[in-house]
């Protein structure tokens, strides 16, 4: 089956001027995604994998290289053009949820939807309630933000990301501020997520969490160093039933 | 972003900080109310100002002898002798001119028996009943044959009956004024105070031939009133009679040694007085709602501060840098804008309350609600404009890692 490449990157490199001196934070990274991978992304700190994820995210625009994002070039786009790929393209999911405080879960997940004039209010919200579906919400609707667990409410940050329906899912250290148990909850999520074609790109530093992924792209000064395709991908429902029951 | 979502965003930013927004907009509110209250005072007067002068006769015309030089320094207008009864001969024959009388004035202790009261006497022409939109109550006017006689005869107002005679009916007794007796043959209508506070009813109408011979013996005339044929021909008038008397007095446009002016003129001296006083008075409360500006600058700041992560998260799922920029101008409009509506409400109640606490007549524009609140609703913009620019420029990575 031939695959359609969702992220095509060459020779991407990123300097930033502090000062007088110039950071090389990526130093000619070249990579493809498919559609329907799940790939995690690892490295140190100081690795280039935030500044990687900023520009794989188009929220920042690389130095040179080329950056194709389903089909379309990157580089040369205007801040707005920017604005409406993020738009319609792209899901994020924050390591801090980034959850508008005193707003229901639905006004949250319909967010990306609110810049998107095709859309009306009906089908913002029909769709909206669709993606808390999925992510086991339906009981949580009208509930804040302040009302839900940590994993819930990233749960309520999955569901935004999911609203535009976009072509790839970026994640960052979207694990991060939970727990373990939480963490395997939503890995699951996202595995679920993959099964059903969705196109996932997580950011972590974790081991454990990465190989519940298909593939590990691990960064190192800027670099890409390893490039590992797992032959048995990890299930992160099962290693959650072999976790030891807490309280 | 469509219209109706922009405004439900910011409803809802409103809503979540119902005291701040609150606080903000009182700002606003005392500003707009105290504006509106300002312009209600000042409109007021000015009205009542005017339909007092207008009671004084709209189509009348005053001639004044003009300022007195003396070796450089000018003396009081009037004070030159300059006018006489052939300037009001002069100003009979104008054709926009309808009626016309001289006026020569001396102010004295008037007595009936034990009784004596200080008034002025007028020595005028029977017309100046009409020229100033006199009425008598009883008794008649003296006539041009008074006139010619010079005869001892006068014509009073109320406050001279009210002191002098009490209740008693005055026509056909006798007074003094300045050891002279005069018969009353009539009594004046009430005119009540003028609008510099002078008693109209305060007067002693006497023939003009009387006052300027017998009382001052004296050749000239202090001043002439005249009245214009209709109120639209007063400024012709004004021009015809200038004009006339020039010739008369051979003198240039500039340097004549009188003045004409009809009430017109006075109306629109007095109305620049009043427009001065009113604009001094709306800039003070002007100050109060540029404060008021202020503070939607301040915390529409503050709120770029507190919700950077939100703006970064906007971004980051396709807000473009304009749909922040709108998003936050239309908070800081909404807040500007609700705190006007408010305010003009505020400000017509206080202009009532007002009025019935202190009398003073209060006028409410349509042209004043709607100046102040479009000042408002600009100074939304302008106030908002510099915060909702600071957070449309925010770079979405720096914005969605802000602690």
């Amino acid at each position: 089956m031939e695959r359609k490449p969702i992220i095509h990157i060459e020779n991407l490199k990123k300097e930033f001027q502090v000062g007088d001196e110039v950071v090389r934070a990526l130093k000619g990274v070249s990579y493809d995604i498919y559609e329907g991978e799940f790939v995690t992304i690892m490295g140190a700190s100081g690795s280039g994998k935030s500044t990687m994820l900023n520009i794989l995210g188009c929220l920042d625009k690389p130095t040179s290289g080329t950056y194709e994002l389903d089909g379309v070039s990157v580089r040369e786009l205007s801040n707005d053009k920017l604005a409406e790929i993020r738009n319609r393209k792209i899901g994020f999911v924050f390591q801090s949820y980034n959850l508008l405080p005193r707003t229901t879960c639905i006004e949250n997940a319909e967010l990306p939807l609110f810049y998107n004039h095709e859309v009306s209010a009906a089908e913002r919200m029909e769709r909206a309630i669709n993606a808390l579906n999925l992510v086991g919400l339906q009981q949580r609707l009208h509930h804040m933000p302040n009302q839900l667990s940590g994993g819930q409410q990233q749960r309520v940050a999955i569901a935004r990301s999911l609203v535009n329906d976009p072509v790839v899912i970026f994640a960052d250290e979207a694990t991060g501020n939970l727990d373990t148990r939480m963490s395997y909850e939503i890995m699951g999520l996202f595995q679920d997520l993959n099964r059903q074609g969705k196109t996932i790109v997580f950011v972590t530093h974790e081991p454990d969490i990465a190989k519940m992924s298909k593939r590990t792209i691990v960064l190192r000064d800027g670099l890409v160093v390893e490039d590992i395709v797992y032959e048995h991908q990890v299930d992160a429902k099962e290693e959650l039933a072999k976790l030891p029951v807490t309280d | 972003m469509v219209f109706s979502n922009l405004i439900k965003i910011s409803w809802k930013a409103v809503i979540l900080n119902k005291m701040r927004t609150f606080l903000t907009m009182l700002g606003i509110i005392i500003g707009v109310g105290s504006v509106i209250t300002m312009l209600a005072i000042g409109e007021g007067s000015k009205q009542s100002i005017r339909s007092q002068i207008s009671q004084m006769g709209s189509n009348m015309i005053t001639v004044r002898a003009g300022s007195q030089r003396v070796g450089g320094v000018r003396i009081d207008d009037g004070s030159q002798r300059s006018l006489t009864i052939k300037d009001v001969e002069v100003i009979q024959g104008c054709k926009n001119i309808d009626a016309v009388s001289p006026i020569v004035q001396s102010s004295g202790q008037t007595i009936r028996e034990a009784n004596n009261w200080p008034s002025t006497m007028y020595g005028v022409y029977p017309e100046y009943l009409d020229i100033k939109k006199m009425e008598l109550k009883k008794g008649s006017m003296f006539s041009q044959r008074h006139i010619s006689q010079s005869s001892k005869v006068a014509v009073i107002g109320q406050t001279v009956v009210t002191n002098l005679f009490g209740d008693e009916d005055p026509i056909g007794k006798t007074i003094r004024f300045k050891s002279t007796p005069f018969q009353i043959i009539g009594v004046l209508e009430s005119k009540g105070e003028n609008t510099f506070g002078q008693d109209q009813d305060n007067v002693i109408l006497v023939p003009f031939t009387t006052v300027q011979k017998r009382i001052l013996s004296i050749t000239y005339v202090n001043s002439i009133v005249a009245s214009a044929k209709s109120e639209e021909t007063a400024n012709q008038a004004v021009e015809e009679v200038s004009v006339a008397l020039r010739k008369l007095h051979k003198s240039d446009e500039g340097s004549e040694p009188f003045s004409v002016m009809s009430m017109e003129e006075l109306l629109t001296t007095v109305s620049s007085t009043t427009d001065i006083l009113t604009a001094l008075l709306v800039a003070i409360a002007g100050i109060s709602l540029l404060i008021g500006g202020i503070g939607i600058m301040n915390i529409m700041y503050v709120s770029v501060k507190e919700r950077t992560r939100e703006i970064g998260l906007r971004m980051a799922v396709g807000g473009r840098s304009k749909d922040i920029l709108l998003q936050f101008l239309t908070e800081a409009i909404f807040i500007s804008v609700t705190g006007g509506l408010i305010g003009v409400v505020f400000g017509i109640v206080a202009a009532k309350i007002l009025t019935v606490l202190t009398q003073w007549p209060t006028i409410i524009t349509g042209s004043s609600l709607l100046i102040s609140f479009f000042v408002c609703a600009i100074t939304g913009i302008f106030f908002g404009w510099y915060p909702a620019k600071k957070a449309a420029n925010l770079d979405p990575i720096v914005a969605l890692r802000y602690e």
